[in-house]
């Protein structure tokens, strides 16, 4: 292609009216969902189905990674720590690195690549297959029957994964640290019991993944309603659930950190 | 209301796809208790006129009364107060592949209706049984074959007993012996439940038998509205091509192109 500079400014042109298109789309997409959840807490046997699918398959993961996360915070942590002689502060920095960041991060990026990949795929192959076109034409609203409860049940199991990966990170801590290395058991827990606060540390660790979960689920579902019907449209579809999902957790964990925690002491 | 009363009148409707229009200036009357098959080259606007009826496309110009009701500018309640009474069989099926065959016909009732546990059970065996699946009820829709898919999606379209029915190209992909069945079964249908089905379809063979009137579509308007017999006889070019699988007439073979040698020597 010729780099004359007017094709040059149309194509940017056109990649930014193109992108504001597809966010405009996001945001009535995403109204239109926020409309039908009233119904769909009506009808709660929908999301538990839901839950299941997202959220206790995604167990097994989750507390894997979360047992070796903290394994490795532990070896990380101890070898600083030893430098200032402070090996029993190691539950506190693991715990209140768990709690607050990667809790909430971690699971977030393992549940879009294995939970909310898959309801993309889903959702974009009932497009393709008209499943979704005749639920619409049996009256029955494809928003309220199908999407909506996937959303609530990526809101829903988010915070308790990442509850269950900070959980899983701890222990995997405890083993490295007390059993193998050798700190102090009662120093661990009781420093731990002392520096975690409920307030700052465990409800602002919720909260993030509350808003991720907000985030990582409707993407997917937005980018499988919207996914081109073909095996290729799919295959894309859900590979942007994954990128987009990823790095809309970061950028958000950045703003949310700042808001909750600048300025702390 | 009398028995050969209009149900569906679409007037002067136009519809198009970006710069592709696709339907122009169509009118079209559909009477009650009709079998009406709508053909043409494919592209043509068959499917977008399903569409049309059912609500989910809007046309840009003109009307289309569905039983009275203007579609186009029904809000979605009284849309989907509509839908109930209009059944659709898509090309494929469009089965939910997480629910079983007998789930598949029972998801109306269970959205639709507050009838109890066993009288769903009741119902949908007996739609089963009338289109010859009671036996794969506790099948899933991959352990169906096309044909017997297609049954269970027509059973599942007429759950809720409409008064329109539509199918989109109902015999795409079927052996011969599964086409009959699904002819059959659209002409007992129609007469039972006392429906107008309107039939988008290539199959010209199944189609003269099945219906009473055959509406051709091309260029976006209706280019003939004749009975299967007339169809039969006809000398048009257009509808002999049609008629005949004739590869090249009316409907040219080739896509617009410039022309061959100049286009093979073009460096």
């Amino acid at each position: 292609m010729k780099a004359d500079p007017i094709s040059l400014l149309t194509s940017l042109g056109h990649a930014v009216t193109s992108r504001l298109d597809r966010l405009g789309l996001a945001a009535r997409f995403a109204f239109a969902v926020f409309r039908v959840l009233g119904v769909v807490f009506l009808r709660f046997g929908l999301i538990i189905r839901e839950l299941y699918f997202s959220g206790v398959r995604s167990l097994s993961i989750v507390i894997v990674s979360g047992l070796f996360v903290g394994m490795v915070l532990a070896v990380q942590g101890y070898e600083v720590l030893q430098r200032y002689g402070s090996t029993e502060a190691l539950g506190v920095i693991v715990a209140l690195s768990l709690v607050r960041e990667l809790g909430p991060v971690v699971s977030a990026l393992l549940f879009a690549g294995r939970a909310s990949s898959a309801v993309t795929a889903e959702i974009g192959l009932m497009r393709a297959t008209d499943q979704l076109a005749a639920m619409d034409m049996m009256a029955v609203d494809p928003l309220a029957r199908v999407i909506a409860p996937r959303f609530l049940a990526a809101i829903f199991s988010l915070p308790l994964l990442a509850a269950l990966f900070s959980a899983a990170g701890v222990c995997g801590a405890w083993i490295i640290g007390v059993k193998l290395i050798g700190i102090d058991d009662g120093a661990f827990w009781s420093q731990m019991q002392a520096s975690v606060d409920v307030r700052i540390d465990i409800v602002n660790g919720v909260l993030k993944s509350i808003v991720f979960g907000v985030a990582v689920g409707l993407i997917s579902v937005f980018e499988g309603f919207f996914a081109v019907p073909t095996a290729e449209g799919v295959s894309t579809a859900t590979t942007r659930t994954v990128v987009t999902s990823s790095l809309a957790v970061l950028l958000l964990d950045l703003v949310l950190t700042v808001m909750m925690f600048r300025g702390l002491n | 209301m009398s028995e050969r009363q209009d149900i569906i009148r679409i007037e002067n409707v136009r519809f198009a796809y970006g710069e592709r229009t696709i339907l122009d200036d169509l009118s079209l009357t559909i009477r009650r208790g009709e079998i009406v098959a709508i053909m043409g080259a494919s592209g043509g606007g068959k499917t977008t006129l399903l569409g049309l009826i059912g609500g989910r496309l809007t046309p840009s110009v003109g009307r289309v009364f569905v039983e009275d009701q203007n579609v186009p500018t029904l809000s979605k309640s009284a849309l989907y107060a509509l839908r109930r009474r209009i059944g659709m069989l898509f090309q494929f099926g469009a089965l939910f592949t997480d629910l079983s065959v007998f789930e598949n016909v029972a998801f109306p009732y269970r959205e639709q209706t507050d009838l109890s546990e066993d009288m769903i059970r009741t119902l949908v065996l007996m739609k089963l049984e009338a289109v010859g699946l009671r036996g794969a009820a506790h099948l899933m829709p991959s352990e169906l074959s096309g044909g017997m898919a297609r049954r269970v999606a027509l059973a599942r379209a007429v759950t809720l007993d409409p008064s329109i029915m539509l199918y989109d190209e109902p015999f795409t992909g079927l052996d011969p012996i599964s086409v009959g069945i699904i002819g059959r079964l659209i002409k007992r249908l129609n007469a039972a439940l006392g429906m107008t089905s309107i039939i988008v379809t290539h199959d010209l063979n199944e189609t003269l038998r099945l219906a009473d009137r055959v509406v051709v579509l091309s260029a976006g308007k209706v280019y003939c509205d004749l009975a299967p017999d007339d169809i039969r006889v006809s000398t048009d070019p257009f509808i002999r091509q049609f008629a005949d699988g004739l590869p090249d007439g009316p409907v040219p073979f080739h896509y617009p192109a410039r022309d061959y040698v100049g286009d093979l020597l073009a460096s």
